[in-house]
């Protein structure tokens, strides 16, 4: 049982981490738990279907197609995560001001809404596939009964779960003026760890080279394994051994989400005085 | 151009521009699950070469390869084969696991 319960924690924690951050970010868009809900229902949908033809996935493309898979949603994912960076950035400070504004902003909204279904939707489904089917592996040996998998799983999906909580309510308790800022650098980051995660099953399938392996060598300092090591990987995507396109990926995801935020910011102003102008 | 069709841009161009060229066969080493253990639990490799591993599941559950040091995560479903690109490696020892059976599915690569 104490078997179940630590891998779906493993698995539940990253996408608990995100949950949370969306969440918390997407605080002042009205209707946006409904959003947040349907994400993690499809996802885990999507999980039990991805669970069931993970064999008929593994073989496709001459034996890639799981990491084919795995890197098409991750990149899914933070093209989904940019979009919702450069619209809050135009739109994240008039919606804290009124959240209650109707008409334009809410039509934008559900737009926006739309974008973090699909990354919440997304992060369940890979981390779910896997969970379901450990899962199904440890029911199908015999080794727990259906009782002890359900508490397990429970166990350690609640233990995931308070993850979460804990990274919402210590962002929503972040002052007004930082909040945006900082809701925006930590969805940059998991966005630029996506895209890293990204590069590592296009290099393991041989679609893409490493360039240099390993760049840099850190685990003396922080390892992958330890609880910080874990946390600041799905936090940041923190790698003591990354690849050279890994970093890349990183590198160039992160500075083009920010590039395009400050420009949809300065075509908002000029957009703005050109109308007090006129 | 939209923001995003730049970030798409810019990943496909950095794709083609190191798209790999169809070369040499790499040597392969074939680890076999049973009994939720890796056997050989041990696989020696030559240092800087690309191997393929090849993971031939025979139990009757799904097994993840999986190694940090290694950058590699797969699953392989049951009673079949997947395959993991590794290297070119540096020297060492590269510890990689079972994740869904970690007590008993062990293993490490030893690249010399």
């Amino acid at each position: 049982m104490i078997g179940a319960a630590v891998i779906v924690f493993r698995e539940s924690f990253e996408a608990a981490l995100l949950i949370g951050i969306i969440a918390a970010a997407t605080r002042a868009i009205p209707g946006r738990s409904r959003y947040v809900a349907t994400g993690i229902v499809a996802g885990a949908s999507g999980a039990l279907v991805v669970a069931a033809l993970t064999g008929r996935i593994a073989q496709l493309f001459g034996g890639i197609g799981q990491e084919l898979f795995n890197a098409g949603v991750l990149g899914i994912a933070v093209l989904m995560l940019a979009w919702h960076n450069i619209w809050m950035s135009v739109h994240g400070t008039e919606l804290a001001a009124d959240a209650r504004r109707v008409g334009r902003e809410v039509s934008e909204g559900r737009r926006a809404l739309s974008a973090i279904l699909v990354v919440i939707a997304v992060a369940v489904l890979r981390e779910g596939a896997e969970t379901a089917l450990f899962l199904y592996g440890l029911l199908s040996a015999g080794s727990v009964t259906y009782g002890e998998l359900a508490a397990g799983s429970g166990l350690g999906l609640a233990a995931g779960v308070a993850v979460g909580v804990v990274m919402y309510a210590g962002i929503v308790r972040v002052p007004m003026r930082w909040f945006f800022a900082v809701t925006s650098a930590l969805i940059l980051l998991l966005a630029a760890a996506m895209a890293a995660q990204m590069a590592r099953f296009l290099v393991q399938s041989d679609v893409l080279p490493s360039l240099a392996d390993p760049v840099w060598d850190t685990s003396h300092v922080l390892s992958a394994t330890s609880p910080l090591g874990a946390f600041l990987h799905a936090l940041v995507g923190y790698d003591p051994q990354p690849s050279g396109m890994q970093l890349v990926f990183y590198v160039v995801t992160a500075a083009t989400i920010w590039i395009g935020m400050q420009l949809a910011r300065r075509r908002q102003a000029a957009h703005a005085a050109s109308r007090v102008a006129a | 151009m939209s923001l995003r069709a730049l970030f798409a841009a810019v990943v496909l161009g950095i794709s083609f521009a190191a798209a790999p060229i169809a070369g040499a066969a790499e040597p392969e080493f074939t680890i076999v699950i049973r009994d939720h253990k890796f056997e050989p639990s041990e696989v020696r490799i030559p240092a800087n070469t690309k191997v393929r591993l090849i993971v031939d599941n025979q139990d009757s559950t799904a097994e993840e390869f999986e190694s940090k040091e290694l950058k590699r995560e797969k699953v392989i479903p049951p009673k079949s084969k997947g395959t993991v690109l590794i290297g070119p490696l540096k020297p060492g020892r590269y510890a990689f696991v079972g994740e869904f059976n970690e007590k008993t599915a062990k293993g490490v690569v030893i690249v010399e």
